[in-house]
């Protein structure tokens, strides 16, 4: 027994994460039902939360997790003669299985499930989060993610959803869709200010996720390049908030604080995945990052080769956001005037954006309009719920 | 696993079927029968619905019951006809539903076992 105290926090987390998915899968193929199954699984994991933090985290923790899980599922299943004697036959340790993790995530994220509940019952189900934890990193009420929980896994029974992974005709557009929910982890985890020790880091579990999928798909370049692209920004997160926890935009960022090293492995494994000849939105997404992360200084940045980027992400996946990114680049490329006229093409469809009028501001500025850019600052000020880009706007607006 | 599948037209496609050509229409149908052949060992029956203008609903909610002309849902999809399906899984009926050469929407719905 190892001792746990506050900084074992993350130790909890992982380990938990580690075994949580293959416990899944284990029951999954004793009782064969995904519900039973995702039950128990919660049930040993908020078991492992009450006594690992007192009692230490056992040396075996997949067997601690099986064992209560298996004891559980006895109680639990007295009615179901046929999953209790299954489960009553299962001794540890069983045999080495195969990792069948990737079968529970395809489940996770089908397509007739609601976005936000693929989200909860991936996070459930595969990374062994509790239904308390992805209530508090989403900012929603727990009974709220219990009821998606919930009716999911009734939907997964009662419409047929099955568990394996898709055929082959199939697989690249299921996996975007479990691309997607990753990418939406990094996302909701992206701008978090949370540090405090009880929050969960949801783009560590977004790595942690696409890491297992790159491993199990390793033929896939978008899983790759998702990877790269979370690992890219994960380098630089050091450099993104100053001491008094306030956002620091790149430009300003304390590239000293980078780590060189992991930016260099996710270039390197993105280049892997280059390779295939096989592009894709995520791998444009990483490759753009990664032109900023190898800049060893602002005025150092490849914006040629950005907007060249952007150009393709555009051909790829249109959509505005991408295009007044793209416009942010062309201004170091062609001027502030150019990236001003093609933001004015976005006016109608990205009015409700803040960072719309937040880069509306910064060119207006630039050329000689302080007031219409303080103006500008104030919409995106309204727009925006986060407190960290409130800090900087409320800033701008009062100093510029 | 039972599904049965709603197949349901909009106006959109109702009238881009009337400026069809005869020949043109002929092939449409033709695609469709070929569906539901290539697909045989999975149907279990159904049948194309009469037109929307044919239905009649009977409210029971409260007292007496109330007869209307029409459907149930007034709106600009509606539901044309139906296919019970016998198949492994969802998957399975989505990949059979991908194929559908015929109206613009189509819902699956698991039968009660």
């Amino acid at each position: 027994m190892r001792p746990a105290s506050d900084a074992s926090h993350a130790e909890l987390a992982r380990v938990v994460r580690e075994h949580a998915g293959r416990l899944a899968a284990s029951l999954m193929r004793v009782t064969g039902d995904f519900a039973t199954a995702e039950d128990l699984v919660q049930d040993a994991v908020l078991a492992a939360l009450q006594h690992w933090p007192v009692e230490g985290i056992p040396d075996r923790p997949d067997a601690w997790l099986f064992t209560v899980a298996r004891r559980r599922g006895l109680d639990v299943l007295r009615r179901e003669s046929n999953y209790r004697t299954k489960l009553a036959q299962l001794q540890w340790p069983v045999q080495p299985e195969p990792d069948e993790r990737l079968r529970l995530i395809f489940t996770c994220c089908h397509p007739a499930l609601p976005q936000a509940a693929q989200i909860a019952l991936t996070l459930r189900v595969v990374c062994g989060l509790t239904t308390a934890q992805i209530a508090r990193a989403f900012l929603v009420r727990e009974s709220t993610v219990a009821q998606r929980i919930t009716r999911a896994k009734r939907k997964i029974t009662e419409a047929g959803i099955p568990y394996r992974i898709p055929d082959a005709e199939d697989l690249t557009e299921r996996l975007t869709e479990v691309l997607t929910v990753i990418y939406l982890l990094l996302n909701e985890g992206y701008l978090s200010t949370a540090a405090h020790a009880e929050s969960r880091d949801l783009v560590d579990d977004a790595e942690w996720l696409a890491a297992l999928l790159h491993q199990l798909i390793p033929t896939e370049p978008e899983v790759a390049g998702l990877l790269a692209l979370i690992r890219l920004h994960r380098a630089r997160v050091a450099a993104r908030f100053d001491s008094e926890g306030g956002l620091v935009l790149l430009r300003d960022q304390d590239r000293s604080l980078w780590d060189r090293v992991a930016i260099t492995d996710a270039a390197r494994l993105l280049t892997r995945a280059a390779r295939q000849r096989r592009p894709g939105p995520y791998q444009l997404q990483a490759a753009i990052v990664a032109c900023h992360a190898e800049a060893e200084r602002w005025e150092d940045t490849d914006w040629q080769q950005i907007v060249l980027l952007y150009d393709m992400l555009l051909h790829l996946a249109p959509s505005p956001v991408t295009r007044l990114h793209r416009a942010i680049a062309l201004r170091y490329t062609a001027g502030p005037q150019a990236a001003m006229s093609e933001l004015d093409n976005l006016a109608d469809t990205l009015d409700s954006y803040h960072l719309y009028h937040a880069t509306r501001a910064d060119l207006l500025r630039e050329l000689g309009q302080p007031d219409r850019g303080r103006a500008a600052d104030r919409r995106a000020l309204e727009l925006t719920a986060n407190p960290a880009e409130q800090a900087v706007l409320q800033q701008r607006i009062t100093w510029t | 696993m039972k599904y049965v599948l709603l197949f349901v037209d909009t106006e959109q496609f109702a009238s881009d079927l009337e400026a069809m050509g005869e020949a043109e229409r002929a092939r449409a149908y033709e695609r469709v029968h070929q569906w539901f052949a290539e697909h045989a060992d999975k149907i279990r029956g159904g049948s194309k619905l009469q037109s929307p203008e044919t239905a009649t609903t009977v409210r029971l909610e409260g007292g007496d019951p109330v007869i209307t002309d029409g459907p149930f849902v007034e709106g600009k999809e509606v539901v044309s006809g139906y296919t019970e399906i016998e198949v492994s899984d969802l998957d399975e009926a989505l990949r059979m539903v991908k194929t559908w050469p015929g109206c613009p929407v189509v819902e699956i719905r698991p039968l009660e076992s």
